[in-house]
């Protein structure tokens, strides 16, 4: 099943499976290391639709709600 | 020639870059940008040669200002060292294998080396020199070690011009990384645990109240310290030298230049109001203290690492007025001095970001050299007052970022940084960078307090501000309940804002005339430094803008708390 960052629960692992967006943020998001196929740890969300902090090879990086929503992840039902 | 060294954002960069550098370095901005960057020298085959500490980099491939600047340096550069987090390869491979496309001499410092054993990282040096085809040296820039290899084997570095599309080059590091790197996955170790802490919202917002309350006391008490023990007693030895001079000059032109008013039959280093009293003074002996204990806290908040946390955890509050959590480091710096609080709305993306963080910082966050002196005058009456103060400027911010937000055009994006892992920061480039913002103050404070006191002097000499003083009467003496004298401190508070606080202290003020007169002295206007960079960082219109919304709103809040108190 797919469903976007903002979706997964915190602490949970999943598979990037996509990423939507323009060319800038796709590698933007690239440069960091976020790209198809990478294994991202959700740290959490914080509130009142702030950022999404996630882990990635072992380093944390925030991003805002708006680029959670574009990047999907596979996930076991 | 030119040595540059290039890498991801927190690789060590820049304590490789104390390490190899002396003492004279130099911030520069690349010409025709707004890019800052950092250069020294170092002795390279019995030369010596430039080193340029070239903006943090993810990819070649722009995605911001400062990645444009750092591709064209490169073009201007003679041999790359190419800074590797070696807890992290993957992902810096890609500026690597980048870099290897370029044409130029690459040798590879795979830094934090030291870190690696206990993450159970083990990575075959040999291997990745061999897949890599440049030098590959392990170093641990903040002990110093391998830096002596890394000098001793820059004359090995190898240019290539291997091509790769963004999907052959990740296969590759895909294979470099299966062929040299053997990660044993451990438990998250206690110190993620803690740093986790400092991020999530529950734990991590108390965290930063604490942070915030603990900085400021410490600046405190090292500001109040240093005034004590060591400006107050060096004053002391200063002062046989003045009144030794203070009779030779007897009276007359000079001596009221000089020396100023005796207050009180004595010289009063503060209100005296001469070059030689005041004018050293209040920046030496009441501003470099406070000065030196902020930017040494300051120093130590950026390189250790919580800065991001703090964005992070301030982002949603500053996507209400207009911004993103990256902003908390303009107003940061600002609490500092404004000069670099506007010059680092750079790092805030488009045009709209830029001018609400320059215009909410430049209004409602006053420098240190201006609190210390609010401090001085206003704390005189105990907290209550500077709580006014203080808390009157919050509201402005808010409430100006709120409506900001609201009415003005454009766009605003979202956060998006990389949260590095903490580390104790690293003394050696802590001390240099304190060293030039100490510099940096000395060298522009201490000229304008003195040009500003000599213009106080011209104009009362001259008569001109009493004159002045009848012209804005109603508006100074009707709307905002202060005495006609005030408008001298207005004027100078243009040039220097510390020295038109403590001109507030002759005048006899009421709690109630110092808090008004304290928020319209951080309000009103841009000190003419600030001004300067806001012309150049905004461009005119804007600056209009800005400078309108000022003056606006300082007679606003001045006018309201007139009634209100």
């Amino acid at each position: 099943m797919e469903i976007s960052l903002v979706r997964l629960g915190a602490g949970k692992r999943a598979k990037i499976k996509r990423i939507e967006g323009g060319i800038m943020f796709r590698r933007r998001a690239a440069s960091l290391n976020i790209r198809v196929g990478k294994i991202i740890r959700k740290i959490v969300s914080e509130p009142f639709r702030g950022p999404v902090i996630i882990e990635i090879d072992n380093r944390r990086i925030s991003l805002g709600r708006g680029m959670a929503m574009k990047i999907f992840l596979e996930v076991e039902e | 020639m030119k040595i540059l060294l290039m890498g991801n954002q927190n690789v060590g960069k820049s304590a490789l870059f104390s390490r190899l550098t002396g003492v004279n370095v130099m911030i520069s901005n690349y010409p025709g940008t707004t890019v800052e960057f950092i250069e020294g020298r170092m002795v390279f085959d019995k030369k010596s040669v430039e080193v340029i500490d070239v903006p943090g980099t993810y990819t070649l491939e722009p995605t911001s200002k400062a990645e444009e600047v750092a591709l064209k340096m490169l073009k201007e550069g003679d041999l790359v060292i190419n800074v590797v987090d070696a807890t992290n390869l993957e992902r810096n491979l890609q500026l690597t294998l980048q870099l290897l496309e370029k044409r130029i001499p690459v040798i590879v410092a795979l830094n934090f080396w030291d870190e690696t054993k206990h993450k159970g990282i083990n990575i075959d040096v040999k291997k990745l020199e061999k897949e890599l085809k440049v030098p590959v040296v392990p170093t641990v820039a903040v002990t110093g070690e391998g830096v002596k290899k890394l000098v001793s084997r820059l004359k090995e570095a190898k240019a290539h011009a291997f091509r790769h599309t963004d999907k052959e080059r990740w296969a590759k590091i895909g294979k470099i990384i299966k062929k040299t790197e053997m990660v044993k996955y451990k438990n998250h170790t206690l110190m993620e645990r803690v740093e986790d802490l400092t991020i999530k919202p529950l734990t991590g917002i108390p965290i930063a109240f604490v942070v915030a309350f603990f900085m400021f006391y410490l600046i405190r008490l090292i500001g109040e310290g240093l005034i004590a023990n060591v400006f107050e007693p060096l004053f002391n030895l200063y002062n046989p030298l003045i009144t030794g001079l203070s009779s030779l000059l007897g009276s007359g032109f000079f001596y009221d230049v000089l020396i100023g008013r005796l207050i009180g039959g004595q010289i009063d280093y503060i209100q005296s109001m001469g070059l030689l009293t005041t004018g050293l003074y209040v920046p030496i002996a009441m501003v470099l203290p406070y000065i030196f204990a902020f930017y040494l806290i300051l120093g130590v908040l950026e390189d250790s690492g919580y800065l991001p946390r703090l964005a992070t955890l301030i982002d949603n509050v500053m996507h209400r007025l207009g911004m993103h959590g990256l902003s908390i480091v303009p107003m940061l710096l600002g609490l500092g001095c404004n000069v670099p609080g506007a010059l680092s709305t750079r790092i805030l993306e488009t045009r709209r970001q830029r001018f609400i963080a320059a215009t909410l910082m430049a209004i409602a966050v006053p420098c240190m050299a201006q609190t210390a002196m609010i401090i001085g005058l206003v704390g005189r009456y105990g907290i209550a007052g500077l709580g006014i103060v203080f808390g009157t400027l919050l509201v402005v911010w808010v409430v100006l970022g709120l409506l900001l937000n609201r009415f003005m055009r454009g766009e605003s994006p979202e956060i998006f940084i990389e949260i590095p892992p903490y580390r104790i920061p690293y003394w050696n480039s802590l001390l240099k960078k304190l060293l030039m913002r100490i510099r940096s103050f000395l060298t522009t404070a201490i000229p304008y307090v003195l040009l500003g006191v000599l213009i106080i002097n011209m104009l009362y000499i001259s008569g001109i501000i009493s004159i002045i003083g009848e012209i804005t009467a109603p508006l100074i003496v009707g709307a905002l309940s202060l005495p006609k004298d005030a408008i001298g401190a207005l004027i100078i508070g243009f040039l220097r804002k510390d020295i038109a606080v403590g001109m507030l202290l002759p005048l006899g003020l009421t709690l109630k005339q110092l808090i008004i007169a304290s928020v319209m002295l951080t309000m009103y206007f841009p000190c003419v430094a600030t001004f300067v960079v806001l012309f150049r960082e905004l461009g005119l219109k804007d600056l209009v803008k800005s400078t309108g919304i000022m003056i606006f709103l300082a007679f606003l809040a001045g006018g309201l708390l007139n009634i209100i108190l």
